[in-house]
């Protein structure tokens, strides 16, 4: 069995629509112009226990949608899911016990105290016992450096400090599923790298389920070998994030350098970019070695270099194709 | 059981330690609580006094024995929670609380409690001021003095499940400001806040009788102040059972229902 199932999973939304000025408001007051939004759209994926999975899309997608339903805060219009076995939208405290659902822009710890007395209630909520709760606090203490944090008013923390007590808080009960939405946005460097780092060690030890979405392809690719890459409400992709990039950029990116001026560069492929005795040209991978080779015979060059583009150049092309587009790998 | 407690335990801490924190506004909120009780008693002793002594059996003393016995009521059952929800429901804060293995209302109970706990600091130096400007009279025989514990712990769950079911007006409409001021009036002349039961015209007394908000605070001061019979007290023990029954199956109702339509905003 899945550790996530869905299957034609959708969720359509009733908005009430108003325009501005104080005509529409009052027009209002008699008569509420309504529209449905499908915000996710008959979609369907599994997940298996231990996998990480990317959860991509733009602004708007359903991601976040998708990820609330998994999580029990909202009741599907229609379509299967299922999590472990349970369905989300009964809360079970056995289910909810056994997830965990963190978004980067929400709080649960009290913000006049202590992250460390938050996660006292916490403990008394979800039935830790003591020693395995030491335990774990300890070890994630020390994972993502937080041990003197934690004794400090909530309030008196940065954020990506902060954000670090968040996900220690929420992973006190060890879930063996977890939902990340944006966990590391707003946060610097350092800190993307370090929540990068827990979570790979979180899955690789307690063989955890992890649905993460984000906008840093930084975290999608140090941490998801599957994504799922949905928009309008619908799945555009599933499968490796190397396929994705195969797939929907057909180019790769070649840089030369010269000692001398690099002249007319247009018979090798699309120049993006050229000052003199440097140029960047995009080429088709499959004719990536045969220029290579002419470029090579043809001029004297001191550095050559083939790249894949920018992965946030693909998935700005995957989310600019209309709707109709689905494709699955 | 014990998993409750413990539950209630810690909430009552952490609330506690947190308002802790903002001593200027729990300042505020115990000067609150002294004013409003000694206006009443001005006022009603004035009345009294220009009535030449009492209305309608009433003297100074029973006012004042009512008014501070309603103090020490009112200060057990507190509810705020009805003006949260619309909060946590539009903003959708409430996704974090409903994530966890535990109904919200058990932090609701654990901050309710808290408060009431905290702000005895302000309910003790309030009733001696009462009594020591107002001369309160009290015949509370042993027994209804006794009574009146049950009484009041009753009091203060039918307060807070109601208001906790009022609360859940928030899942059907955005703006529940004026549902919140509609139910404090209706408690404010129909609890025995403003004025005993007794002094208020009959249509009101029937009204009041068929509410209710009687049972949340006018017949615990009743019993305090000794003016019901055994059989009265052990009736009115019953009504309160008989409305928290009425409560609960509203918040159970009014939750299962809301719920569905929550539709988790944010984030």
């Amino acid at each position: 069995m899945s550790a996530i199932h869905i299957h034609k999973l959708t969720k359509i939304y009733t908005i009430h629509e108003r325009k501005a000025g104080v005509g529409a408001a009052v027009r209002g007051l008699l008569q509420r112009q309504k529209r449905d939004v499908r915000a996710v759209d008959a979609i369907s994926f599994d997940v298996e226990q231990g996998e990480i999975v990317g959860f991509l899309g733009p602004n708007g997608a359903g991601k976040t949608t998708t990820l609330k339903m998994l999580s029990g805060l909202l009741y599907p219009t229609s379509g299967e899911i299922s999590v472990l076995g349970f369905q989300p939208s009964r809360r079970q405290g056995d289910y909810l016990q056994q997830i965990a659902l963190v978004m980067g822009q929400r709080n649960q710890l009290i913000w006049d105290i202590p992250a460390v007395d938050s996660y006292e209630l916490f403990r008394a909520i979800y039935r830790l016992p003591a020693d395995s709760y030491q335990r774990a606090l300890d070890e994630m203490s020390d994972l993502l450096d937080i041990r003197d944090l934690i004794r400090k008013p909530v309030r008196n923390l940065s954020l990506g400090e902060r954000m670090k007590c968040e996900i220690v808080g929420a992973l006190l009960h060890q879930p063996k599923v977890l939902f990340l939405d944006e966990p590391t946005i707003g946060l610097d460097v350092t800190a993307q790298r370090r929540i990068r780092e827990f979570i790979q060690t979180y899955n690789r030890r307690h063989n955890a389920t992890v649905m993460l979405t984000s906008h840093y392809m930084a975290d999608v690719e140090a941490l998801a070998q599957r994504v799922v890459v949905i928009h309008h409400g619908k799945i555009l992709f599933d499968g490796q994030l190397s396929r994705l990039v195969e797939r929907f950029s057909p180019h790769k990116t070649l840089t030369v350098r010269s000692d001398a001026d690099l002249g007319d560069l247009s018979a090798y492929g699309q120049v993006i970019q050229q000052n003199g005795s440097e140029a960047t040209l995009r080429v088709l991978k499959n004719e990536i070695a045969a220029v290579t080779a002419r470029l090579l015979a043809n001029l004297s060059l001191t550095d050559l270099s083939v790249i894949d583009p920018p992965i946030e150049e693909v998935i700005e092309q995957v989310f600019n194709m209309p709707e109709s587009a689905a494709v699955e790998a | 059981m014990t998993f409750y407690l413990n539950v209630y335990r810690v909430k009552i801490y952490n609330s506690i330690a947190a308002w802790s924190q903002y001593r200027v506004g729990m300042l505020i909120y115990t000067l609150g609580e002294m004013v409003e009780p000694i206006i009443y008693l001005s006022v009603w002793s004035a009345v009294a006094a220009a009535r030449g002594g009492e209305v309608n059996g009433f003297t100074a003393g029973d006012f004042a024995a009512y008014f501070i016995s309603a103090t020490i009521v009112r200060h057990f059952t507190q509810i705020w929670h009805m003006y949260q929800y619309e909060g946590h429901i539009r903003e959708g804060r409430l996704s974090m609380r409903l994530l966890r293995p535990v109904h919200p209302i058990h932090e609701d109970i654990g901050a309710n409690v808290a408060y009431k706990m905290m702000m005895l600091l302000a309910l003790v130096p309030t009733i001696i001021l009462l009594a020591l400007l107002f001369h309160p009279t009290f015949n509370t025989p042993l027994w209804a003095a006794l009574a009146f514990i049950p009484a009041l712990i009753l009091a203060g769950v039918l307060a807070f499940l109601s208001g906790w079911a009022l609360a859940m007006a928030a899942f059907w409409t955005t703006r529940i400001g004026a549902i919140n001021q509609t139910y404090f009036t209706m408690m404010f002349f129909f609890s025995g806040q403003l004025a005993p039961l007794q002094l208020l015209p009959a249509v009101f007394q029937s009204a009041a009788n068929a509410l209710p908000f009687r049972w949340m605070l006018n017949f615990p001061v009743e019993v305090l102040r000794g003016q019901l019979t055994l059989n009265d007290v052990a009736g009115g023990l019953m009504a309160q059972g008989l409305w928290i029954v009425a409560a609960l199956l509203a918040v159970r109702l009014l939750w299962t229902q809301g719920i569905k339509r929550y539709t988790a905003v944010g984030g």
